[in-house]
């Protein structure tokens, strides 16, 4: 097992800011040409947006599936679990206020 | 496809040996911390959606008069860009290319942060200019709490490079330094992650026709 | 009023000067308690300096990277802080039992009382003696030398250090915040409190979460990275199970309350409106980030302490715990449950039923675990030879007073009966009821069932069980009563009431907060003449309770390297299991030199420039301010240029030191449980394993 060299270690930086830029570049261009509206458009944001969090992820911050050592990903996960616990309770608990006063 | 890794994040790899073994338990450990800080980048984020309606703008500006698309699209142009250029000088220490390539690409990264902070500067001035000040409205008060919140941080990397510019040149690429730019690396890389939410939740949000 | 150099500090400022221009009784005791914080702080210079302690006082605490040193010094803060607020509870019990149309304090003394119990009870007694338990016996446990993060930890304590000294500061200078330990706004926004007291709130209350979130991300790294070879995540003590748990709940549930605090400090100094009433503001979403990190913070507090009773029964029983791998997922379970119940401490706010709903079973599910342990607990000491020292006296009265605080908790989480006891002493006396006895009564178990490894010599036994049964009954007598009181009616918080129904019951625990305030002076009579007869009670063999983890397979006090040579861990329990197997005491075949961190002044820059400048953020003395924070980010920069600062520890001395232990242990008569609390026990037990000890009978 050899470590991978420079230059292929460098292309998959290239390619991860190729694919950030085209996930930016897509919802930018979407609103500035106002291309999509409302909820669709909102929906499509959100989901370039996780996928391009992804890819940061992967590319750049090197989290991925197949690896010895799995305390990142279960870190990261539960970090996840919690903050979509406290964030969508949350929007829940003050939308709820809010439709009620 | 490698040796393996012994924490989350790129490792610099058995031949930098006691670096390497080193950055085992620090790196976990600033990962823990960035972790802590993305909660409370979730809560800040949750707090702004709670008060993005007109309650919360209480007659005053909303998203529309005060955001700048174009500003926006160049910021996060400059922060994806500096992103790439940090992680070649993560590659260049991991592959040995010498003090000076990693520095130059440091500094190339330190320019491009310094550059970001410059434009949203000029966007928070246009901002106070039309009055979305964060004594307008519930609404800007999330906002300003939020937006500056990450260019706070980003300006705690940008001395962060200075200072490891400067450690790099003083006690040499000893482990120790290794490892703080490994951190270094991983803060900014998650800098540009936050930036992903801030502009898809609150610009192109705010923006959305 | 306010000016360049001093801000808004004035002499009317000084507690002590509106008492002299406004002798009333309220002022008087306000002034009598600012005289005792300096006379106190006097009496300490006085003393260190007559008795020359400043620079052992120094070089051997202040300055110490030792995780032991470091958990002492939490434990002795805690115990500082805990006399504050016991003798604050009692006054206000004082105040209450003759406060029918009247009683003797000023209203807003009353609710600033309040305020700082619950601040302190919270944040500066349970979390720093949470923490100096941790420090000090979670490394032992896992055969770790260190923290995995030395500096950070002392770092850690002197933030801790610096909330507990705002929070005494503003006994002498200005006031504190009167809007309760949660703060809420807009009653503390600046409409409503212009004065310094909700800030002292916020500074201290940031800085020291800062330090607890750091905390945190060091007990996490050091249990995951740091154990001995041979220690799998499930040989691990329980305690330290639920030191992980405890940690995640630092690192994830702090963040709330900093952005909470924060929020409304941009509220307040900068006229933003996150929680003002007007412009689009919203108090409850203050509410909701509050008990977001309000409600995983008591489980924060209660788990380890759950840890620190398996530890006690266990030992105390002579059995391993029974059902570890229930008790491990028990833990977890109620680690993760805790962040899914925070809107049951408001389910009056006003969203609607079917969220209370969800919240109300989420809330009431935590019992099972709960439940659980409980069970495990009592099938532990089933067929236990059991003995009936100090820390199962403890055990033994949380397990009676905890179980009815946790079913009245059961009550509280069904949102009917929650809006008829609302804002009610009902809901003071279970608080009470489950930290108290959960808490307060495991750390002070803990205090001495691991004090004789901290210092080498056991606590009086006598005096520790006078306390431990005075701490049962005060705790009854004075709470209990509570319970009928809000039942009756009685709202929390009020400084005086006008049934008359209600005072015989407000007697009743004013003769409980008595009994609390004479077991408050039975530790300290304790630890007096545990001092003074330290070497009858010297246990420096390390072993007094026949122990079953690793930190009593070393001397105590332990050496400063913990472990001559890192043990290797074969079982569960594998302390006892090396005693029944004769692994126990041996000598390794070789030393090696260890390698141990520098001492440091890290910490004590942080803590000075971090109280000057929660001060200076108070009071609006903005240069000070500056100064300060620039000092203290210029301090830790300049640490960073510090690198190798360690030293080596050779190993001819470590060797020298182990084999004279050693040889100690192999001179040393054995003693068996019915002597633990006799002088013969120097620290080395009789392996009894209950199956072995009826074999021989």
């Amino acid at each position: 097992m050899t470590d991978p060299d420079h230059r292929s270690e460098a292309r998959l930086y290239l390619a991860g800011f190729g694919l950030a830029l085209t996930l930016t570049l897509i919802p930018f261009g979407l609103v500035h040409w106002r291309l999509m509206q409302g909820r669709a458009l909102a929906i499509t944001i959100a989901v370039l947006a996780v996928a391009q969090i992804v890819v940061h992820l992967r590319f750049f911050l090197h989290i991925n599936l197949s690896r010895q050592k799995r305390e990142d990903l279960q870190l990261i996960l539960f970090t996840v679990l919690l903050l979509a616990i406290m964030a969508f309770g949350t929007l829940w608990i003050m939308g709820n206020l809010a439709t009620r006063m | 496809m490698s040796t393996p890794n012994l924490h989350p994040g790129l490792n610099l790899g058995t031949r930098h040996g006691a670096a390497h073994e080193g950055a085992e338990t620090i790196v976990f450990g600033f990962w823990i911390f960035l972790m802590s800080d993305l909660v409370i980048f979730g809560l800040v984020f949750a707090s702004y959606l709670t008060v993005a309606n007109p309650m919360g703008m209480a007659g005053g500006p909303g998203p529309a008069d005060a955001f700048d698309l174009r500003s926006v699209f160049i910021q996060t142009m400059i922060l994806l860009t500096s992103s790439l250029t940090f992680g070649f000088a993560t590659l260049a220490m991991r592959h040995e290319h010498g003090r000076r390539a990693i520095a130059v690409w440091l500094g190339v990264s330190l320019l491009l942060g310094l550059g970001f902070l410059v434009m949203e500067l000029r966007d928070f001035a246009h901002m106070i200019e039309v009055g979305a000040v964060p004594q307008r409205s519930g609404f800007w008060s999330a906002f300003w709490g939020l937006v500056p919140l990450h260019g706070l941080h980003v300006a705690i990397g940008c001395l962060w490079i200075v200072v490891m510019l400067v450690q790099m040149a003083v006690l040499g690429l000893i482990p120790v330094v290794k490892t703080r730019l490994l951190r270094l690396g991983l803060f900014w890389h998650f800098l540009d992650l936050i930036w992903v939410a801030i502009f898809s939740i609150v610009y192109l949000g705010g923006l959305m026709p | 009023m306010s000016n360049a150099i001093l801000g808004r500090l004035d002499l009317s400022s000084l507690s002590i000067w509106r008492a002299i221009e406004n002798p009333t009784g309220s002022e008087l005791i306000g002034a009598g308690a600012a005289m005792l914080v300096i006379v106190g702080g006097l009496a300490a210079v006085i003393l260190l300096t007559w008795f020359r302690l400043w620079k052992p006082l120094w070089r051997d605490w202040l300055t110490s990277v030792d995780h032991k040193r470091i958990g002492i010094m939490y434990c002795a803060l805690a115990l500082i802080m805990l006399a504050r607020g016991v003798i604050e509870g009692a006054l206000m019990r004082t105040q209450q039992a003759f406060g029918l149309h009247g009683g003797f304090l000023a209203p807003d003394h009353f609710s600033e009382l309040f305020s700082t119990h619950g601040t302190i009870m919270i944040f500066f007694v349970a979390m720093p003696f949470i923490a100096g338990v941790i420090n000090y016996v979670m490394p032992l446990q896992i055969g770790a030398r260190d923290m995995a993060f030395p500096v950070m930890n002392q770092i850690s304590l002197g933030l801790t250090a610096t909330g507990a000294a705002l929070v005494m500061i503003s006994l002498v200078l200005g006031e504190f915040s009167t809007g309760g330990w949660a703060n809420y706004p807009p009653y503390t926004g600046g409409d409503f409190q212009p004065g310094p007291g909700p800030d002292y709130w916020i500074w201290a209350i940031v800085l020291a979460g800062i330090g607890t979130t750091l905390s945190g991300i060091n007990f996490a790294v050091t249990i995951y990275k740091e154990r001995a070879p041979g220690m799998d995540f499930l040989r691990m003590p329980i305690f330290c199970w639920t030191v992980i748990c405890t940690s995640i709940i630092m690192v994830f549930a702090l963040p709330p309350l900093t952005v909470a605090a924060l929020m409304l400090a941009a509220d307040r100094y900068l006229d933003f409106h996150f929680f003002t009433n007007d412009l689009g503001g919203n108090m409850m979403n203050y509410v909701n980030l509050f008990w977001l990190f309000g409600h995983p913070e008591v489980y924060l507090l209660v788990i380890p302490c759950y840890g620190i009773f398996s530890e006690v029964i266990s030992t105390f029983s002579g059995k391993r715990i029974y059902g570890y791998m229930s008790m491990v997922y028990a833990t977890m379970s109620i680690a993760v449950l805790s962040f899914c119940v925070w809107l049951h401490h408001f389910f009056t706010m006003g969203q609607s039923a079917s969220i209370n709903v969800a919240f109300g079973i989420a809330s009431m599910a935590i019992a099972v675990p709960t439940g659980i342990k409980v069970y495990n607990w009592m099938a532990t000491l089933f067929r236990g030879r059991v003995r009936m020292t100090v820390p199962m006296i403890y055990a033994t009265g949380f397990f009676y007073l905890f179980v009815v605080g946790g079913l009245t908790g059961v009550m509280l989480a069904n949102p009917v009966i929650s809006f008829q006891v609302h804002n009610t002493l009902f809901l003071v006396a279970h608080f009470h009821n489950v930290i108290i006895p959960g808490v307060l009564f495991g750390l002070l178990a803990g205090y001495h069932y691991w004090f004789p490894k901290a210092f080498g010599f056991r606590l009086h036994e006598g005096w520790g069980r006078a306390a431990a049964l005075l701490w049962i009954a005060g705790f009854s007598f004075t709470f209990l009563p509570l319970y009928w009181l809000g039942l009756q009616g009685m709202p929390r918080r009020s400084v005086t009431f006008s049934d008359p129904a209600f005072q015989p019951m407000m007697w009743l625990a004013l003769f409980g907060a008595a009994l609390i305030v004479s077991a408050l002076g039975c530790i300290a009579v304790q630890l007096w003449i545990s001092i003074r007869k330290r070497d009858q009670l010297a246990v420096p063999l390390g072993d007094p309770w026949n122990g079953r983890s690793l930190e009593w397979s070393i001397p105590a006090p332990p050496p400063a390297y913990n472990f001559a040579v890192l043990p290797q861990v074969c079982a569960r329990d594998d302390f006892a299991e090396a005693k029944a197997d004769g692994r126990a005491y041996r000598a390794p075949g070789q030393y090696e030199d260890i390698e141990m961190p520098d001492n440091t002044a890290i910490g004590m820059i942080v803590c000075v420039c971090a109280t000057l400048l929660g001060l200076a953020l108070v009071f609006w003395i903005w240069w000070l301010a500056i100064l300060s924070f620039a000092a203290m980010i210029l301090a830790l920069i300049g640490r960073t240029f510090r690198v190798n600062a360690r030293h080596v520890i050779p190993a001819a001395e470590i060797a020298a030191e182990h084999r004279a232990w050693l040889a100690r242990i192999e001179a040393a008569p054995a003693v068996d449980r019915l002597e633990e609390t006799h002088e013969r026990n120097l620290g080395r037990a009789v392996l009894e394993q209950p199956g072995r000890l009826e074999a021989a009978q």
